[in-house]
């Protein structure tokens, strides 16, 4: 009960300067939330122009270079709006190689973020990360089994069909073992986090041990977190799950405001905290899913996204739900792009080069609020 | 399923007197615990009812049963006249609100932010009536000259007065707190009784867990005394607080004193007891 809760302890003491003069009932809100409510807005159209301009960008680098006017050209051709044809080749690289490696690029990306900002709020927790409490891994069970005993019950759809199932197991075990009281401790969460991923380790290596040659390949490039196999079929693979955690999510974000309060709180203010966490927790897995399975574990991408969301423009999940789905498809369109150029003709795995930029982010977080609690208990 | 419901109608404005919360033969088990034994409570429109008694005496999880975040074991429990589980969570945010004991916020909202989360069961139908609430329940609380700091940069009291604002800018009826001056120095202790009181005053029934006796004396038009999980006494303070009840229930000597200017009733610990 709350008796148990300890009270965050407070900064150093401020005096409060007691307003001698209150303000009449009518004064206007403070500027701040003012401010922050222009920030929103900025940063969604700074996004939104970012990606404009880095798709294209995208599309044209590469071992085959295609200059960004034709690269214009082709796209204005295809919305029939102007433009023209190029070359055979110029049209399949972008076609069937540029174009559905940026789309699945950007839908993974956006799972990412807009999961890792679900999960935090859900959990009350700025430090909760798919990849870090283990629910990618749990994902990643599932991908991994219907590749290496080559299931194929669903057609496309069968690796994020059981990545979904398996990532929700995950997300459930992971809520129910990590929660006492209403809150989510910091040391049990990681905590948890390290059990759940080692178990998944292990049924990942137990599916790679009984696999043929041919899909422990297959498994091990994917687990690198690749998007250099990305097919159309692959996007429309994992389309559904995507586009419906990124549209459902938003719905949400008042009630997971309020939830920042703690669960009793939530409630008293009408928020029917039960089917909220129901609902969430599914959207999560989705969300998870659809990323896992198209390219393994990436990892950090959930959890530096919305904290650098949080510092620009506040924690109000109104923005901060469609704000890190937005970030996070740039955020893995750049880092795509730097994968496949930076050591060109080789290509770095993805996975490799998220986890070298958001591990050091990850430590510095954890210093960081250690520091605010005033030690792990 | 997302937006199916039906918008959930705000109470009418009760008369005074009405029975806004009610308990009947409660009793609560917490594990082996019997937290709460045959409870009887009723708490009116128009008026301020204290809960007071020693640590563990049940006080707060009274307090949790009549805002139906508890269900009894057994006894029935109602709000508005209905029984509490069958209001739904947005009905009931209209009809009550709850300040709890400890306020926590698990991301940097400003302060201004927290208390407009107060306004979320009136689903922002009408947005100069939030403004308005939010602006007079920063003024009541004095935590207007805060408005833009973070909730987690304030101190102890601070946050303590802008979580009772909060509560406040919900505008419920049925207003409970627990212990909403444990954190407080004496100018805003004195502050959030008159509050509460003159919220009573204006037709909401008021619900208050208070530990200090003098202040329950001083505001309450009502107080119950618990023991043990069972109700000693009910009724005004001046005939409830008398010595030989709060001696007995506290296990301590009281002196009960009339204020010698106003006439006012006094509590004090007899300290003269021991060690003199």
């Amino acid at each position: 009960m709350t008796l148990l809760e300890k009270p965050a302890r407070p900064e150093p003491e401020q005096e409060p300067e007691p307003a001698p003069v209150p303000a009449p009932a009518s004064a206007p809100s403070p500027a701040r939330p003012r401010q922050r409510r222009t920030t929103a807005w900025l940063s969604t159209t700074g996004l939104l122009a970012g990606l404009l301009l880095l798709i294209p960008v995208a599309a044209a680098t590469g071992a085959y270079h295609v200059p960004l006017g034709d690269v214009l050209a082709s796209i204005q051709h295809r919305l029939g709006i102007g433009g023209g044809e190029l070359d055979r080749v110029a049209e399949s690289v972008l076609w069937n190689v540029r174009f559905p490696r940026i789309v699945l690029a950007l839908l993974v990306g956006a799972s990412l973020g807009c999961a890792g900002a679900l999960m935090q709020g859900v959990f009350g927790n700025p430090l909760a990360e798919p990849g870090v409490i283990g629910v990618s891994s749990g994902a990643a069970v599932g991908a991994v089994a219907a590749i290496a005993l080559g299931l194929n019950f669903a057609g496309n759809w069968t690796v994020p069909v059981l990545a979904f199932v398996t990532g929700l197991v995950t997300v459930l075990l992971v809520y129910v073992m990590s929660r006492s009281g209403g809150r989510t401790e910091v040391v049990t969460l990681i905590l948890t986090g390290i059990a759940v991923n080692a178990f998944a380790g292990a049924l990942i290596g137990l599916f790679l041990f009984f696999a043929d040659t041919a899909a422990v390949n297959q498994i091990t490039f994917w687990q690198l977190g690749s998007l250099s196999q990305a097919t159309w079929p692959k996007v429309l693979a994992v389309l559904p799950c995507a586009v419906l955690g990124l549209a459902v999510a938003p719905l949400y974000a008042r009630r997971l405001d309020l939830l920042a309060l703690g669960e009793r709180p939530a409630r008293h203010l009408g928020v029917d905290v039960e089917r909220l966490r129901i609902v969430l927790v599914l959207v999560i897995a989705l969300l998870t899913a659809a990323a896992v399975s198209v390219s393994g574990v990436v990892g950090f991408v959930g959890l530096v996204v919305p904290h650098l969301l949080r510092m620009a423009a506040g924690p109000g999940h109104r923005f901060l739900l469609p704000g890190s789905a937005l970030l996070g498809a740039l955020v893995l369109l750049a880092a795509d792009l730097t994968a496949r150029t930076v050591a060109e003709p080789a290509e770095l795995p993805l996975g490799v080069l998220t986890a070298l930029i958001g591990s050091p982010f990850f430590f510095w977080l954890l210093r960081r609020t250690r520091r605010k609690q005033g030690g792990w208990a | 399923m997302i937006r199916l419901r039906r918008r959930p109608v705000p109470p009418p404005a009760p008369q005074p007197g009405d029975v806004l919360a009610e308990a009947a033969g409660l009793s609560v088990r917490l594990g082996a615990r019997e937290v709460l034994t045959g409870v009887d409570v009723a708490v009116r429109a128009g008026e301020l009812l204290a809960l007071v008694g020693p640590n563990g005496a049940g006080k707060s999880t009274l307090l949790s049963v009549l805002a139906a975040d508890l269900p009894p074991t057994s006894g029935t429990v109602r709000i508005h006249g209905r029984p509490a589980s069958a209001w739904s969570a947005p009905e009931l945010a209209l009809r009550r609100s709850v300040l709890p004991q400890s306020a926590s916020l698990s991301f940097p909202f400003t302060v201004e932010e927290v208390v407009r989360m107060g306004r979320a069961p009136w689903a922002s139908a009408r947005p100069e009536e939030d403004d308005a609430a939010v602006a007079g329940a920063m003024a009541a609380t004095e935590v207007t000259g805060f408005a833009a700091r973070p909730f987690s940069a304030l101190s102890g009291g601070e946050r303590a007065r802008v979580a009772l604002a909060r509560v406040l800018a919900q505008q419920a009826p049925l207003l409970m707190l627990d212990e909403p001056t444990a954190a407080l120095d004496l100018r805003h202790q004195e502050l959030v009784l008159r509050l509460c009181r003159e919220r009573a005053r204006a037709g909401d029934a008021v619900v208050v867990v208070l530990h200090d006796l003098g202040l329950a004396a001083a505001y309450a038009t009502r107080v119950a005394v618990l023991r043990a999980g069972g109700v000693a006494a009910d009724g005004p303070p001046d005939e409830v607080f008398s010595e030989r009840l709060l001696s007995e229930v506290y296990e301590q000597p009281v002196e009960v004193l009339p204020h010698p200017r106003t006439g006012a009733v006094l509590v004090l610990p007899d300290r003269d007891v021991r060690g003199g």
